[in-house]
């Protein structure tokens, strides 16, 4: 109703048909919330688990995954052939924000948010605070997403990387995000365990610091409280800074610190092995918690920044090889003495990839970050390819274990519906990844030399548009990474929505563990 | 107290303030009879005792 208001008192034309959205959505919400039959009674078991929204959450991943893949094969595409540009809506411009939202906070968030819910629970062994409040945390986290996701294609922006719903979408993910860690912390406060278990610290410091980067980045004025404009209490330097000292740490604790709560949850339960040594798991926390927060300025090399500052970003993004490094150390040993299950299980094959991913972008990370390194990669494609050797491998397939793990039983079933599937969606995915960033490898780097060729006479020997067009061939074959990758993402898709249905496929086993061979 | 001065606290106290913060961090996980506690700590999750959900 008060979106309504707003939408009639609205100062421009985006504004208005936002509020429209809202009022649209919430509309749609409330009648479904009618129509739901009322709880029994009685129901509410306060020892049991509260899964609801676990089980809604695992959906809605899966769903967000496949929209956040699709619109990143459409950016793709439009990279390759500029006709693809539809605008004023399906413009690049519009879309690549789309995508990056899509994957990161729809498929990222949501994730994070469900298998948070799951881990805190078990290793709690205490049923969500709050009651409710659950719900409004999921539901009020996809009415974010749902804003965003809209208001980027009405061109509503504020122009900030991985931040750009403007100032009141702003308010209203700061009210949800609160409303998260009372939950979090409210659980872990009547856990029935003493100890909290490293993954609840991973996930206690992704919410608080997200928190944190949310508010200062999008310290704003609006225009109007009727406009969808706003401006940046910062300017110049100290607004980039802050820019991608939010943008920076939005990779660390968003896309790596909560992600590591879900391996250190997840690869031990497949693996059904304890996290080992669990005391690297203590180290490698507090150092990463140390050490990531500093490394922002490494985005702007070469700028109005200060010296001190670039520097100081170099020395932290290279001194994070080790924590990093630690991670992967440590959820590799815990498989010590079960790496015959990479054979036989096709889930701990992608946990193990992931983490593989993670050890290899978190190398490539701090390489990319030495400034002589930086002079040639800066702004070229190496740094996609970078981003999405970490996106797509290490937390799209962590991800993907933890759905696959939990799906079976939460809706207890015996099985997924076809182990084999989920082997053709590692195969898929894996391709895609490896085309994609040797792709970007190489595009980048040539991009990176042309630009800097210079002939005897001192003079460019490649105008920026020469450099364009050679790329044409790569950005078609990066579609190509892409487009394995969705089908990877479609085929989980029909697993999962066949597990949920209840049906088993019948097919082969995969094959058995390897019998032991007495030494010669 | 300026930005000059703050900048200068900053990467003195501040930085060593953070660097035995961490240290000490560090001495607390290796201390004496800590083994035995992460031991038990890593097997949390494994020790659930019904896998279960909230059974609809």
């Amino acid at each position: 109703m008060g979106a309504f208001v707003f939408s009639g008192l609205a100062v421009d034309d985006a504004f208005r048909i936002h509020m429209g959205i809202l009022t649209f959505i919430l509309g749609l919400g409330t009648i479904i919330a009618i129509r739901l039959p009322q709880p029994v009674a009685g129901a509410d078991d306060k020892s049991g688990y509260m899964d609801g929204p676990v089980r809604v959450g695992s959906i809605l991943t899966v769903f967000w995954g496949i929209i956040g893949f699709t619109v990143g094969l459409v950016a793709a595409l439009q990279l390759a052939w500029p006709e693809l540009n539809f605008g004023p809506w399906f413009n690049f411009g519009r879309i690549r924000p789309l995508h990056t939202s899509a994957v990161i906070f729809a498929f990222g968030g949501t994730a994070l948010i469900t298998t948070s819910f799951y881990v805190v629970q078990r290793t709690t062994r205490a049923r969500l605070f709050g009651g409710d409040l659950a719900w409004f945390v999921f539901w009020g986290y996809q009415l974010f997403i749902a804003m965003a996701a809209t208001g980027y294609l009405l061109g509503i922006t504020q122009s900030r990387e991985y931040a750009e719903p403007e100032w009141y979408v702003d308010i209203w993910l700061t009210i949800v995000w609160v409303a998260y860690l009372v939950l979090f912390m409210g659980t872990l406060l009547k856990r029935k365990e003493p100890h909290i278990y490293v993954a609840n610290w991973f996930y206690l410091a992704f919410i608080v610091t997200v928190a944190l980067l949310h508010v200062v980045n999008n310290l704003a004025v609006p225009v109007s409280p009727f406009g969808a404009r706003s401006y940046s209490l910062f300017s110049g330097v100290q607004d980039a800074m802050t820019q991608w000292w939010y943008g920076h740490n939005a990779v660390g604790f968003f896309l790596t610190a909560g992600f590591l709560g879900m391996m250190y949850y997840y690869l031990p339960k497949q693996a059904g092995r304890p996290v080992y040594p669990y005391r690297l798991s203590i180290i490698h926390f507090w150092a990463l918690i140390f050490l990531y927060i500093w490394a922002g300025p490494h985005h702007l090399y070469y700028t109005a920044l200060p010296d001190w500052a670039q520097t100081l970003g170099m020395v932290f993004s290279i001194m994070l090889w080790m924590p990093s490094w630690g991670g992967m150390i440590n959820g590799l040993m815990t498989l010590r003495g079960a790496w015959d299950k990479m054979r036989t299980d096709p889930i701990i094959r992608m946990m193990v990839l992931a983490v593989a991913f993670y050890g290899m972008s978190t190398f490539e990370g701090p390489v990319m970050s030495i400034k002589s390194v930086n002079a040639l990669s800066h702004y070229t494609d190496w740094t996609i390819g970078h981003v999405h050797s970490g996106a797509l491998g290490w937390v799209g397939m962590i991800s993907f274990g933890a759905i696959y793990f939990m799906v079976p039983r939460l809706w207890n079933r015996e099985r997924l519906y076809s182990l084999r599937m989920v082997n053709w969606h590692f195969w898929l995915a894996t391709l895609g990844i490896v085309v994609y960033a040797s792709v970007m490898w190489v595009s980048g780097v040539m991009q990176g030399l042309m630009w800097r060729e210079y002939d005897s006479q001192g003079f460019l020997v490649y105008s920026f548009a020469e450099s364009v067009a050679a790329l044409h061939p790569y950005y078609v074959m990066r579609a190509a990474g892409g487009l394995l990758y969705l089908a990877g993402g479609v085929v989980m898709a029909v697993n999962i929505g066949m597990t949920i249905a209840g049906r088993v496929r019948t097919e082969k086993p995969m094959p058995a563990p390897a019998q032991l061979q007495p030494a010669e | 107290m300026d930005y000059d001065n703050l900048r200068h606290f900053a990467d003195s106290w501040g930085l060593v303030y953070l660097l035995v913060l961490f240290l000490s961090v560090v001495v607390f996980i290796f201390r004496p009879g800590a083994k035995q506690q992460a031991i038990d700590a890593a097997q949390i999750p494994l020790r659930e005792l019904d896998e279960g959900t909230d059974q609809e």
